[in-house]
């Protein structure tokens, strides 16, 4: 087994609503990212995917629980000051809505490259014009779109900018927020072998996390799946797919549409009620490395 | 089986301050009574302009440039914005990608099913109104409807708020649907229960319905017919049989294969490379070509015509001219036997 990347153990986190209501919108999430694993996240959206992923890039409090990344506690306030500059530099987020995570006023060369001149790092090629050249060009773009600012590019080209700024750090963890949800599919479908490439060219680990579940069974080695807060199923892919134990999981599945109109219109989807079980209990290994959530 | 709704060599362009888009370029289309027809294409293939230009809802700067539009046997396509609000709502009616810019946040979702009831008869009192509203809100599968008949938009989850827009679209007994990316802003779940809803309903009221989406997975399950279109044009149309199991356009290829189901066990995701072309100025030939490894000269040079393949398949791409070379098509019969 490969060594351990990022380990996340026992993670909540609660938004509060008002003075009483408290949203658990994370809620006891135990799990570890290996190094060189694209590890996938699903579930519905209000699942708490997106606070997981701000959680484990330290945007957010941690409120209980412990982040480790390679070895350091990101929770405890000394030992994230002391790494500091590793843990931003190592951990890189990419965000949904590729609109807004680039700065309207910037032009595609200096959103490459700011984050080099925050960490005061010396570009590697020469210049930082270079660098973000060498970068573009590593995400499928030429060096004609460096002058160009974010409002004159397509969605899929905004999003490769925002994978080339996150790509320039060389981290170690990439935490990808639903990066495609918002493109056309022959494009998302460039995107995915976009991140197949960086892993296997870097070895980058990834968090991948998405609610197109066909992409995730392309894509990744082993997936979470998320349901109000708490991971109810964690298991290498083909064998959350063709063994979905969990009964929201196998709800889930059932909801993936086959490009097969005679099959699709005969298949049945499987309902699923919420009240059909608590949220309650732990993760149990019902098979080697396949857990499900299930009452004590 | 009537055509409900017919279009012929319609073209409608946008102004805008980079030039003239064509955003719709001489499309023929008929839709069936009772029918479902997906269109499917990427962003900027002009499958929402389509939309639009049928309802007469495009933006001040658009303009239909030729081609007529003929729904329930009038030609609508002159019609003034008087005589057209007497078809929107009973003729047809639209749903919309995204709910909440439909739903007014400050009116509770009943009162505004309510206006749409009113506006398709304005005869019914009261009781008989609410009554109305209720039965439409249990069609559409919200339970419960006496008591969320009082609750907002922002009470309501995105799937829930997509079915209260789907009733106010039903409120007049509409003959045509037309819905624009009904689940785009959906999770895959919801997704899966509103496409079902679409189909139960479609089968319930025999409306005529248009499904707009970009997802060639999606639109497998309620299907009748499928309508491929790029830049403007639609390039293929058939039977959901046809067009899954037997296509013929290199571009419905390359839509299908980008699909993750047809790329299982390989280290790559098939893509089809490069953009769409602007439409400002349209390549000369097909617009498809320069992204086509199958293409041939006299795609550079002359726009291939609609070959029928059968009665219901037809596809415009040189290919299927008799003097094209014989290929090896990538994709074809079922995918899972």
């Amino acid at each position: 087994m490969a060594e351990v990347l990022l380990q996340i153990e026992n993670l909540s986190h609660s938004f509060k609503l008002t003075k009483k209501l408290k949203l658990k919108a994370v809620d006891n999430v135990s799990f570890c990212i290996h190094k060189g694993e694209i590890f996938g996240l699903v579930g519905e959206s209000g699942s708490g995917k997106s606070t997981l992923a701000r959680c484990v890039m330290n945007i957010y409090k941690t409120q209980s629980g412990k982040i480790i990344y390679k070895g350091v506690d990101c929770t405890d306030k000394a030992g994230f000051k002391e790494n500091k500059k590793m843990l931003q530099k190592d951990r890189q987020l990419i965000f949904q809505d590729n609109a807004s995570s680039l700065n309207q006023k910037m032009r595609v060369c200096d959103i490459i490259t700011e984050p080099m001149r925050i960490h005061h790092i010396k570009p590697p090629r020469g210049s930082y014009r270079a660098e973000a050249a060498f970068q573009l060009k590593y995400v499928g773009m030429d060096e004609s779109y460096l002058d160009k600012y974010p409002s004159e590019l397509s969605g899929g080209q905004r999003q490769r900018v925002a994978i080339a700024r996150a790509v320039s750090m060389e981290p170690g963890l990439l935490v990808a927020d639903e990066p495609i949800a918002s493109l056309d599919v022959s494009i998302q479908a460039q995107i995915i072998n976009l991140f197949k490439h960086l892993r296997q060219e870097h070895g980058f680990s990834i968090l991948f996390i998405a609610h197109d579940l066909s992409m995730v069974e392309y894509l990744c080695d082993r997936v979470g799946v998320m349901y109000k807060g708490s991971l109810v199923e964690l298991a290498p892919t083909e064998e959350l797919y063709s063994n979905p134990l969990h009964p929201y999981t196998k709800a889930l599945m059932s909801a993936i549409p086959v490009p097969d109109p005679l099959l699709e219109k005969k298949r049945r989807r499987i309902d699923f009620d919420a009240a059909d079980f608590s949220l309650g209990g732990e993760l149990v290994e019902v098979i080697p490395e396949h857990f499900v959530l299930k009452e004590q | 089986m009537g055509n409900i709704l017919e279009i012929k060599n319609l073209s409608v362009s946008i102004n805008g301050s980079g030039g003239r888009v064509q955003a719709v370029r001489d499309v023929s289309l008929s839709l069936h009574e009772g029918e479902v027809l997906a269109l499917v294409g990427e962003s900027g293939c002009g499958k929402s302009m389509l939309c639009k230009s049928i309802m007469h809802l495009l933006p001040k700067n658009a303009k239909i440039e030729s081609g007529s539009i003929i729904a329930a046997g009038q030609d609508i396509s002159h019609y003034s914005e008087r005589d057209m609000r007497k078809l929107r709502g009973r003729l047809f009616s639209m749903i919309f990608q995204d709910p909440m810019t439909v739903l007014d946040p400050t009116m509770s979702v009943g009162a505004q099913i309510e206006e749409a009831v009113i506006h398709s008869n304005k005869k019914l009192n009261r009781v008989q109104r609410h009554n109305r509203v209720i039965e439409l809100m249990e069609l559409v599968g919200i339970d419960r409807a006496e008591e969320r008949y009082r609750l907002y938009p922002y009470n309501f989850s995105g799937g829930m708020r997509q079915r209260s827009v789907m009733a106010m679209a039903l409120a007049g007994n509409p003959r045509i649907l037309l819905a624009d990316e009904p689940t785009t802003a959906l999770d895959v779940t919801i997704q899966a229960q509103i496409i079902d809803l679409l189909r139960e309903i479609q089968i319930k009221l025999k409306t005529a319905t248009i499904l707009v989406s970009h997802d060639l997975g999606v639109v497998a399950r309620a299907a009748d017919r499928v309508a491929i279109m790029y830049a403007g044009k639609i390039v293929e149309i058939g039977t959901a049989e046809e067009i899954y199991y037997d296509p013929r356009h290199p571009y419905t290829w390359g839509l299908m294969r980008s699909l993750p189901a047809f790329s299982k066990g390989q280290d790559k995701l098939n893509t089809i490379p490069g953009m769409p072309p602007t439409l400002i100025d349209p390549p000369k030939g097909d617009a498809f070509a320069c992204r086509n490894q199958y293409a041939l000269g006299i795609d550079y040079e002359e726009m291939p015509p609609m070959f029928r393949i059968s009665d219901t398949h037809f596809a415009a791409t040189w290919l299927l001219d008799p003097r094209a070379p014989k290929i090896d098509r990538p994709i074809g019969g079922r995918l899972y036997g």
